[in-house]
């Protein structure tokens, strides 16, 4: 069996009249890097939610259909059962900062003494988890003295920390500089290769292409369509959707009207560009 | 109005030395974006327009006002400042509430105030939303609420902190609407941004900034094509740009119609 696995899934939050997630399917296998794209209000941040536990353990709401993780039903877990497991880094850092800790070494920490971590083990954790991404120097700081990119490495690294087994990103890159972009795609690259399983919501499609092993795209609480990236992001059912593609893809979706681009398939990322160009 | 600025230092009291010698002229209805790695000093610049910060030393001139003199209150007659986080500026129990709070302070006629929150409702599309919490909201939805409270207070500048963040392709299209009709009405409008493609498309002049210091002003064209010096403050020029590069193509291009005409061009 897959190693995640929603079937049927609909949730509906406590007082809306709509459900967030409507008969969702979705399979992951261990080691994927899935990228889930979709407008707001597609049901992004819910499916995050739904895979840390936090819907409906914490909103509460209607729920019908499963997730399992690793075998485990969410149904049939705990809160505090889950969390073990799966790891999420809020879209919004300043949400997820603990507030009880004065520097951004103990803020890393808070999980690992919540999980009853020993002392020495928890000190090196936190280290190479902060060398991982490249927050060592920020060790003394206040959580609340960052800026906002500074702020979600910090929420990323809490996380890491905690060596889930799926680790789910709600837009962990929105307020970083491209070079804070790359080395976050990079770092989380990295952990797949190692086998950790991530599912991060993101909207740098240039970025999903390089990385994403398979990109997901909802509409309004469902699969629209996912597959390669490649494939997806350059589909015209994107474009019906109003969805955002690359500068790449929609200049050659431009160009091939004017018969300005050869190539049957559209490209996703620079090099595909100028691959494509060239060969005029 | 002008915005004029003087060799602007200022310093945190933490010691953070966050700009360090600023000069700069913008220009009444000039559309100016400002990039910059995380730390560049580009909120600390913005915050002095309206008066949030105050030189530590240099001077920062909205108009004929010396910010130094004038509160943050009264400043908000003039600049109009949208925060990167919408939550830290809404407060009020609906969104027209929230919208009409602005122009009521500045003191303005009922029947402009009317006028002012109608249109910049209906610029940001939330006029099937003015009975609604804000905060039972979208948080991009939220974005738009934050943007509709600053524009219907009718300043001649607006600065907007990081619009797009987060944003969907959506949301995206209708702040560069709002940006464009702004331009229109002859205002001067200021955004931080880290989404160099929507600076290439929406913006005439380009100010990059680098650890508290200008590292290139000009024309977004001349700006967004050097590749080596943008490097040093953590920005990649546009993605038609690299590609332009990458194809050797002899000019710079920043979007998507100069492209496809330089590309026709050569083919023929």
């Amino acid at each position: 069996m897959a190693f995640v696995n929603i079937q049927n899934l609909t949730y509906k939050y406590p007082l809306t009249k709509t459900p967030a997630l409507q008969n969702m399917n979705l399979q992951i296998e261990k080691g994927e890097f899935i990228s889930i794209i979709g407008a707001n209000g597609s049901g992004k941040s819910t499916l995050c939610y739904a895979l840390a536990g936090f819907v409906p353990h914490f909103f509460k709401g209607e729920i019908s259909g499963e997730i399992e993780v690793d075998g485990a039903a969410s149904s049939k877990s705990t809160l505090d059962e889950w969390v073990v497991n799966v790891g999420l880094a809020f879209q919004n850092p300043f949400n997820q900062i603990s507030g009880a800790k004065y520097t951004v070494f103990e803020e890393i920490a808070f999980g690992l003494e919540n999980a009853g971590v020993p002392r020495e083990q928890m000190k090196s954790r936190v280290e190479e988890a902060m060398q991982l991404t490249g927050i060592s120097n920020l060790a003394d700081r206040s959580p609340y003295s960052l800026s906002g990119g500074q702020q979600q490495r910090v929420a990323l690294t809490s996380i890491l920390v905690m060596q889930p087994k799926l680790l789910v990103l709600d837009e962990p890159t929105s307020q970083m500089d491209p070079i804070g972009t790359r080395e976050v795609f990079s770092v989380i690259h990295n952990l797949t290769q190692s086998g950790m399983t991530v599912v991060m919501v993101e909207h740098k499609v240039e970025w999903i292409a390089h990385f994403a092993t398979r990109v997901i795209a909802l509409k309004d609480g469902a699969v629209l369509t996912e597959g390669k990236p490649s494939d997806v992001l350059t589909s015209d059912l994107l474009i019906e959707n109003g969805f955002g593609v690359s500068r790449y893809t929609s200049v050659a979706r431009e160009a091939k009207k004017q018969g300005l681009w050869k190539k049957d398939k559209l490209p996703v990322t620079l090099f595909e560009a100028a691959e494509g160009f060239n060969t005029k | 109005m002008k915005i004029e600025i003087k060799d602007l230092h200022f310093t945190y009291p933490t010691g953070l030395e966050a700009l360090q010698g600023i000069s700069l002229t913008i220009n009444s209805g000039e559309q100016v974006a400002i990039v910059g790695q995380n730390g560049a000093g580009k909120t600390t610049l913005v915050r002095h327009f309206n008066g949030l910060l105050k030189p530590t030393s240099g001077s920062v001139m909205i108009g004929d006002w010396d910010t130094a003199k004038y509160s943050v209150a009264k400043l908000a007659s003039r600049v109009g400042y949208v925060f990167q986080n919408p939550d830290e500026q809404l407060f009020s129990r609906d969104v027209l509430t929230e919208v009409e709070f602005g122009p009521k302070n500045l003191g303005y006629s009922k029947e402009k105030i009317d006028e002012l929150v109608k249109q910049a409702l209906a610029w940001t599309e939330l006029t099937d939303k003015t009975e609604t919490n804000p905060y039972d909201l979208s948080p991009t939805w939220r974005k738009m609420v934050a943007l509709a409270s600053i524009i219907a207070m009718d300043t001649p500048i607006v600065i907007f902190d990081e619009p797009t963040t987060g944003q969907d392709f959506a949301n995206v299209s209708r702040i560069a609407h709002v940006i464009a009709e702004l331009k229109k009405q002859g205002k001067t409008v200021i955004t931080i941004t880290h989404d160099i493609d929507f600076c290439a498309e929406n913006f005439e002049r380009v100010i990059a900034l680098s650890n508290g210091k200008i590292l290139l002003d000009g024309k977004a064209r001349e700006v967004l094509g050097q590749e080596e010096i943008l490097a040093q403050t953590y920005v990649d020029p546009p993605q038609l740009t690299r590609l332009g590069k990458l194809l050797n193509l002899k000019e710079t291009v920043i979007n998507q119609e100069e492209f496809l005409n330089v590309i026709a061009r050569n083919v023929g």
